[in-house]
């Protein structure tokens, strides 16, 4: 009499009576909580900055703050004396980067074939390890070392030979070069954002599949020939993605920039001018800074962290369309 | 190297079928192109390693002057505070430490919990729209400068709390957090679904199935990214600039709003100065920074290993 059903039954769950059926509901909602705890913390940083810098984008306006070049903080305690244009900030920040990410990335894929393509196999794993350890070093100790280290011994030179060459009439090469500029810091960035696109640029040529590669190796290929037009053509989203994450971390990196940027706000077109970048500028004067100059620097964080977020959430969706990258999270 | 005599010896008997064996005209043109670009990428390979043993050799010959040449020098440096003045040689980052330690383990305390929650939402049910955003923002946050993260800890917190080793640690959790997140669900991904669905097949409920099977199933993983996430908090300064500020004396209080000394600080204090004094300091908690910061890494990776092996 009882038909057979092929419908499941409605409470496929554990039948109890009491305390225990509660179980599961909570450990689901405890976790989704923890989910969204990522989301309220976002909303609120960004959320608590835009509101306290409030003053600043109401006395300059939004435009005004972005393109404004005269950066002059007043001293005031309750209201908005001083003139606050971002663009000095802005145009040093975007430079800097740019330099860091043309050195960096073409040695990133450099560094991700040889991993991947010539090293040996049991050489492949400590490399990828070696690359990775870079980016753990403290940002702070690189400051340190730049300072004594790669800016009188690496960039200055390479500054002062390149000023004595024909390319110093273009004015983006112009001299004087001085040692504290653009090119200094983009350097220095370029280290620190060669590990994060070095790893996911590594992720995705490693995906490539390998009956690809051993086709093009039977049909007589060479080595670089299968990485020029199998390798770098499958992997190429991902270096886009990578590269963008490089720049979203060449934008917000305070400690190096802070010490070798110069602090100019002069907006020259030479790199080797000192200049002054968003993430630096809010380092060197916040302790000196009075609460209406603290509210400038809130504003410079806002759009810092705009400028940031829009990077790498376009970052994340060019490599996500290339599958998720795993294990860049702490690179 | 046997092209010249292919070569030539095509030219004889043009007709006869070629051997598998001989290359074509252009492939020794195309072997050294090969040749010369693996060579670059070799020297591409070696130029990017170079930073990292430029930064530990620097730190590690520097560091001598403040640590001293025998052990108690390096003694005096791990327990001494920093003398009033960056003339002044001597003294040493205790303060420093205890501080960085101190904040950096507030900080695991209160975002390993969460993350690790936040990761098991993600794997159980990380398939709706709303678990999508999450994880889309825990990569974004991955990139927000830790410059902005102080920013925004000063200006929700220290003005009602003052500055301090609590500010601070909250500060280095959102940092912290994404990384536990992301590595945690790695991780958690990786163990085997026959595993869960024998846990449940037994009777036990979905949060005992996770709590106890899956977790320790996944725990070397797990511990591996909570310890990078370490690692990377305890490497920072930027943000504690604004949250912790620093400290002159040993700060064993959580939240007094005088602010906590980190080594971070102090080495970029210290290296402002033009005082060899202080700068020699600085460079011995560069060497302080860099072996807390790359054991932690390489403890880390050494565990994960083993549970590689293990799968």
């Amino acid at each position: 009499m009882a038909a057979p059903t092929q419908d499941r039954p409605h409470d496929p769950g554990l039948r109890t009576r009491g305390r225990a059926g509660w179980g599961d509901p909570l450990f689901r909602w405890i976790t989704m909580l923890a989910g969204a705890s990522v989301l309220v913390i976002l909303a609120v940083m960004m959320g608590r900055t835009a509101f306290q810098s409030l003053p600043i984008w109401q006395a300059e306006g939004i435009i005004g703050f972005l393109t404004g070049d005269t950066w002059s903080v007043g001293q005031s305690r309750s209201e908005v004396t001083g003139t606050y244009g971002a663009l000095p900030f802005i145009y040093g920040t975007v430079k800097v980067s740019l330099i860091a990410v043309v050195i960096a990335v073409p040695m990133a894929v450099a560094i991700s074939l040889f991993i991947n393509e010539i090293a040996p196999e049991w050489l492949r794993k400590p490399l990828a390890y070696l690359t990775d350890t870079l980016a753990m070093v403290p940002s702070i100790v690189i400051a340190m070392v730049a300072v004594f280290f790669f800016i009188p011994v690496i960039s200055d030179p390479i500054a002062r030979f390149l000023v004595d060459t024909p390319l110093s009439q273009i004015p983006l090469f112009e001299g004087p070069a001085q040692r504290a500029s653009y090119w200094s810091a983009g350097l220095m960035l370029s280290i620190m954002i060669l590990p994060i696109i070095t790893a996911v640029t590594r992720e995705t040529f490693a995906k490539t599949p390998a009956a690809e590669k051993q086709a093009a190796y039977a049909m007589g290929a060479t080595g670089f020939e299968v990485m020029r037009h199998i390798v770098v053509p499958r992997g190429f989203a991902g270096m886009v993605g990578g590269t963008m994450l490089g720049v979203g971390r060449a934008l917000g990196e305070t400690m190096v920039v802070a010490f070798v940027v110069g602090s100019s706000q002069r907006m020259d077109t030479s790199i080797f001018f000192g200049g002054d970048a968003i993430a630096a500028v809010i380092y060197n004067t916040y302790a000196t800074s009075s609460p209406e100059g603290i509210w400038g620097l809130l504003a410079l964080g806002v759009t810092l962290f705009a400028m940031t977020t829009i990077v790498n959430i376009a970052a994340r969706l060019i490599v996500m369309r290339s599958g998720r990258v795993t294990g860049d999270a702490a690179v | 190297m046997t092209t010249e005599a292919t070569s030539t010896s095509r030219t004889a008997d043009d007709a006869a079928p070629r051997s598998i064996h001989e290359l074509q005209r252009n492939a020794s043109r195309r072997r050294r192109t090969s040749q010369v670009v693996s060579v670059v990428l070799l020297g591409a390979m070696v130029l990017g390693t170079a930073p990292l043993v430029i930064i530990i050799w620097q730190v590690a010959v520097n560091s001598g002057d403040a640590l001293g040449p025998t052990l108690a020098g390096v003694w005096q440096f791990l327990t001494q505070v920093e003398p009033l003045s960056y003339r002044e040689v001597g003294g040493g980052y205790a303060h420093g430490i205890v501080g960085t330690l101190y904040m950096t383990g507030v900080a695991a305390v209160m975002v390993i919990p969460l993350g690790l929650a936040a990761a098991i939402y993600l794997v159980d049910h990380g398939h709706g729209a709303f678990a999508k955003l999450v994880r889309l923002f825990t990569d974004v946050m991955t990139g927000v400068p830790s410059i902005f993260v102080g920013l925004a800890v000063y200006a929700l917190l220290v003005g009602t709390m003052g500055f301090g080793t609590f500010v601070g640690a909250v500060a280095l959790s959102i940092i912290m957090l994404p990384i536990v997140v992301r590595t945690a669900e790695e991780m958690l991904h990786l163990v085997p679904p026959d595993l869960r669905a024998a846990s449940l097949a037994l009777g036990a409920r979905h949060w005992q199935t996770t709590l106890k099977v899956v977790l320790p199933a996944a725990g070397p993983g797990v511990i591996t990214g909570c310890m990078l996430a370490v690692a990377r908090a305890a490497g920072e300064t930027a943000p504690l600039i604004l949250t912790a500020f620093g400290a002159r004396a040993i700060q064993l209080s959580l939240q007094d709003g005088q602010g906590q000394a980190d080594i971070g600080v102090l080495m970029a204090d210290g290296l402002r100065q033009p005082f060899d004094a202080g700068i020699e300091r600085a460079w011995a908690g560069g060497l302080m920074l860099v072996v807390i910061v790359l054991s932690l890494t390489v403890i880390a990776r050494l565990i994960n290993r083993r549970s590689q092996l293990e799968a």
